[in-house]
């Protein structure tokens, strides 16, 4: 019934470990030949989620499909069709990185030789090094090329970039596009709002062990509202009446809010004609969006369900 | 490798030295091993003094002691794995019986305790954290060989307590204390150094219990074949026998322990100050940029990984089995006293003796072979631990098919570590009797039929690491505790015979010389393999960490 349209299918996932509670009634729903942002603190339960996935562990209840199939029971066959890069890379100290590409190709049943040689450029990985020798970086980067060389249908990311720097971090964002193009999924789990959004065509947020918001970027905008601390020459006129500005403080001269990136235009339109002395803008973390929309108790309407929340409050 | 003259001084505030900070990371480092070192002075303390009491209980008079004393030191096999009696007092025969063992186990404690606080650490990372601090170079490594060296010491001021507490003289207990403590200062400050030549804690290890090793063969050799007593005085084991503890101490012994110990840690500290974090002394070379061909099967990735130490523990066992074939020459020429003869003729005359010797070493060998099995089971938990089974788990291969290359490496190894240990014994004794065709395949034989018995010790860690993860390395090192506590003091401490059939060992056939019975041989395989597949059914059925 699904294997065309979804990749991954979660509903109500259930774990705990001893007493502490990793996941509490998850669902995800990641249709075929997308990009699908998986965004969440640290803790909040994305690992379990991929694990659970992998058949590595055994979720307490709910339901769980990949590729249309049993992630527990079916691991092997369904491990053919799918790449993982675990968030924390671990390699045979004694095995050199060209040797770990090669023996984790091969074991998924093959590799694309010229994306192999391709990748190992674009992300200037020295294969010849022992894996002991690698940074935290360079580990992940053993991962991905061995990842993203295969040719699997389903990519499952945990934190990918969480060691590479700034240059290799849009290496993997181009790699991540090309497959995009070429038709393959992607669960990319990341605490990087900006990554995500850069990426993904659709977004699921989870917060202790539940997913409160779903749906696609544009629907989840109100999280990439811009914050603006500005100095002007005048006081601003008729900020307040503008659709997109929130938490509106005017101290004088001094302008603090929150825009909504529709509205960045209009706003620096009118700092502009009041005059700019200094001007500094910064896109929320991640822990502010959850401050701000996920604290205890409080979910946003229609989150969970699959609907998104495309208006705040 | 790094230019010693062109490195700067390391920054350090005022007054501090390469030292600085070795006295908060002795804390920690005793924080983190207060159960781990409490549990080593606890065994260790307890066998000493179970040792004692049992003499003191089974031999009560001068005459049965002196009797059991000279049926000793005229048995060359038991003279290969204990040493000579010097004194037939209680304390006599239990420094015997107890020194060279104990002292075995207290180098283990040192040498595990040194390398934990240091070349591990490095490894996973955890002294780069606290090297960013105020700390000295050689900091870690003092705090990791003060600690270590507390515990032997610690160790020894238990075992003079226990052996005094239990009537023994005075004296002699300290020297007994201090026999046992010394060996493992000695072979902490040998970990200290193997910490700065390897560049992992698995290799630096390695070359320190390699170096415990060749300390046990040479006394081996060194109290069992005439002629070459010398040897005992090259083997820092060896001079726990000769401080004579209950036979007139000779305290000037200890001296070259101390003397070898100071050595060692001066040497390791200057090589502390003289790398990079991380690096070993010997630099890492690159590897190839392409797997070959082979490397591409569960199987092939654990062959990889393990064929490394399965060579090493294959040269180890080649060795001592050659040196102790060979040494099996000089057994019975020893023999004068007329009560000797009479055992020896009960024994079946000269080759009796001779095949009592290598029933002892090669059950020995058994045991060793069975750690070598344990080591390599437990590779399948640590490599889950590590993070990197998941790797492999999330490509098509299951998990059966993963433990299985594990597995069948540590069952083949097992069996072919006991084949060459038998192979170079047949070899070495047969070229010195004249007869190397029956002696080989004698020996070949008598080394396999332990086979099915390290099986079992590591099936058992199997079906541990299968049904109860999180205990299996302890219990599992524990189960080989237990095993090899009943091999070396069980006959001797006359146990019942309820607690000796607990180990596998006991169900062995007593070759050469001995019955050759198969049906033994066949229900401890089939124990083994059925904790095999409960380990295995464990193991596909749980959570992976």
């Amino acid at each position: 019934m699904c294997c065309v349209t979804v990749a991954i299918e979660v509903t109500g996932l259930r774990k705990s470990f001893g007493r502490t509670c990793a996941l509490d009634g998850l669902d995800l729903s990641v249709a075929s030949g997308e990009v699908h942002g998986f965004l969440g603190p640290n803790g909040s339960g994305k690992t379990t989620t991929i694990r659970v996935l992998l058949g590595l562990i055994r979720a307490d209840a709910g339901t769980a499909r990949l590729l249309g199939g049993d992630p527990w029971h079916e691991a092997t066959t369904l491990h053919r069709r799918l790449a993982y890069v675990p968030g924390d890379v671990t390699l045979w100290p004694n095995l050199s990185g060209g040797e770990v590409i090669d023996l984790l190709g091969r074991l998924r049943g093959g590799l694309d030789e010229k994306r192999r040689a391709v990748l190992l450029e674009r992300f200037e990985l020295d294969p010849t090094k022992k894996s002991r020798a690698y940074s935290k970086g360079n580990r992940q980067k053993v991962a991905l090329v061995a990842a993203l060389a295969s040719g699997a249908e389903l990519l499952i990311l945990d934190e990918p970039t969480s060691g590479l720097d700034p240059l290799m971090e849009a290496a993997f964002r181009d790699s991540v596009e090309e497959d995009r193009r070429n038709g393959r999924t992607v669960l990319l789990s990341s605490h990087i709002l900006s990554e995500v959004e850069a990426l993904c065509d659709r977004v699921t947020i989870i917060r202790a062990g539940r997913a409160v918001d779903t749906g696609d970027l544009a629907s989840l905008r109100h999280l990439t509202r811009t914050a603006i601390d500005a100095e002007l020459a005048r006081p601003p006129e008729g900020l307040d009446r503008l659709p997109g500005v929130h938490d509106l403080d005017v101290v004088g001269t001094r302008v603090r809010c929150q825009v909504d990136g529709a509205a960045l235009e209009e706003v620096l339109r009118r700092f502009i004609e009041a005059g700019v002395r200094s001007l500094v803008c910064q896109p929320p973390t991640l822990e502010q969006v959850f401050l701000q929309h996920y604290t205890d108790g409080d979910r946003p309407p229609g989150g969970a369900a699959g609907t998104a929340s495309a208006v705040p409050e | 490798m790094t230019a010693v003259a062109t490195r700067p001084k390391p920054f350090l505030p005022n007054g501090s030295t390469q030292l600085t900070g070795t006295r908060t990371l002795i804390r920690l480092a005793a924080r983190r091993d207060r159960v781990i070192l409490v549990i080593w002075l606890y065994a260790l303390t307890a066998s000493v003094a179970s040792t004692a009491y049992s003499f003191r209980h089974l031999y009560p008079t001068s005459y049965e002691r002196a009797r059991f004393a000279t049926g000793i030191n005229g048995n060359a096999s038991i003279l290969a794995v204990y040493g000579p009696v010097y004194s037939h007092s209680v304390g006599g025969l239990t420094a015997w019986r107890i020194a060279v063992v104990a002292a075995v186990g207290a180098a283990l404690m040192g040498i595990f305790t040194v390398i934990r606080h240091t070349r591990a650490d490095e490894e996973a990372g955890r002294l780069e954290l606290v090297g960013a601090t105020v700390v000295g170079r050689q900091a870690a490594l003092a705090a990791g060989l003060a600690v270590a060296l507390g515990a032997c010491l610690v160790l020894g001021l238990f075992i003079a307590a226990a052996c005094a507490a239990l009537g023994l003289p005075a004296s002699g207990s300290l020297a007994l204390g201090a026999a046992v403590a010394l060996a493992g200062c000695v072979f902490s400050a040998v970990a200290a150094v193997s910490a700065q030549i390897a560049g992992t804690a698995r290799a630096a290890r390695a070359i320190a219990a390699s170096v415990l090793g060749a300390a046990y063969l040479l006394r081996a050799v060194g109290d069992s074949a005439s002629g070459l007593s010398w040897l005992t005085w090259a083997s820092p084991l060896g001079w726990a026998e000769r401080l004579r503890p209950f036979a007139g101490q000779r305290w000037w012994v200890a001296g070259l322990s101390v003397a070898v110990t100071a050595a060692c840690a001066v040497v390791a500290g200057v090589l502390a100050t003289r790398r990079d974090l991380g690096a070993g002394l010997l630099p890492d070379r690159p590897g190839p940029a392409r797997a070959s061909r082979w490397l591409r099967s569960p199987f092939a990735l654990a062959w990889r990984l393990q064929r490394g130490s399965l060579l090493a523990w294959m040269i180890g066992f080649a060795v001592t089995g050659a040196v102790l074939g060979s040494a099996a020459k000089g057994i019975g020429s020893l023999v004068t006293s007329p009560q000797l003869r009479q055992v020896m003729i009960r024994l079946g005359g000269r080759a009796g003796l001779i095949n009592a010797y290598f029933v002892a070493i090669l059950g020995l060998l058994g045991v060793i072979a069975a750690a070598y099995g344990v080591a390599a089971v437990l590779r399948l938990r640590s490599e889950e631990t590590e993070q990197r089974a998941e790797a492999v788990l999330a490509t098509p291969v299951g998990r059966l098919r993963w433990a299985a290359g594990h597995l069948v490496i540590a069952a083949a190894g097992t069996a072919a570590l006991l084949a060459v240990a038998g192979l170079s014994a047949g070899l070495a004794y047969g070229q010195r009797s004249g007869d190397v065709g029956s002696e080989v395949s004698r020996l070949l034989e008598a080394a396999l039929v332990q086979v099915p018995a390290a099986w079992l010790v590591a099936a058992l860690v199997l079906a541990l690491v299968g049904l109860v993860p999180r205990l299996a390395v302890s219990v599992g090192w524990g189960a080989l505790g237990v095993v090899t506590f009943l091999t070396l003091f069980g006959p001797v401490l006359q146990f019942s015979h309820w607690v000796l059939d607990v180990s596998p060992f006991t169900h062995v056939p007593k070759l050469p010389g001995g019955t050759f019975t198969v049906s033994p041989l066949l229900w401890l395989a089939g124990v083994a393999l059925a904790l095999t597949g409960l380990g295995l059914a464990g193991l596909r059925r749980r959570d992976l960490s």
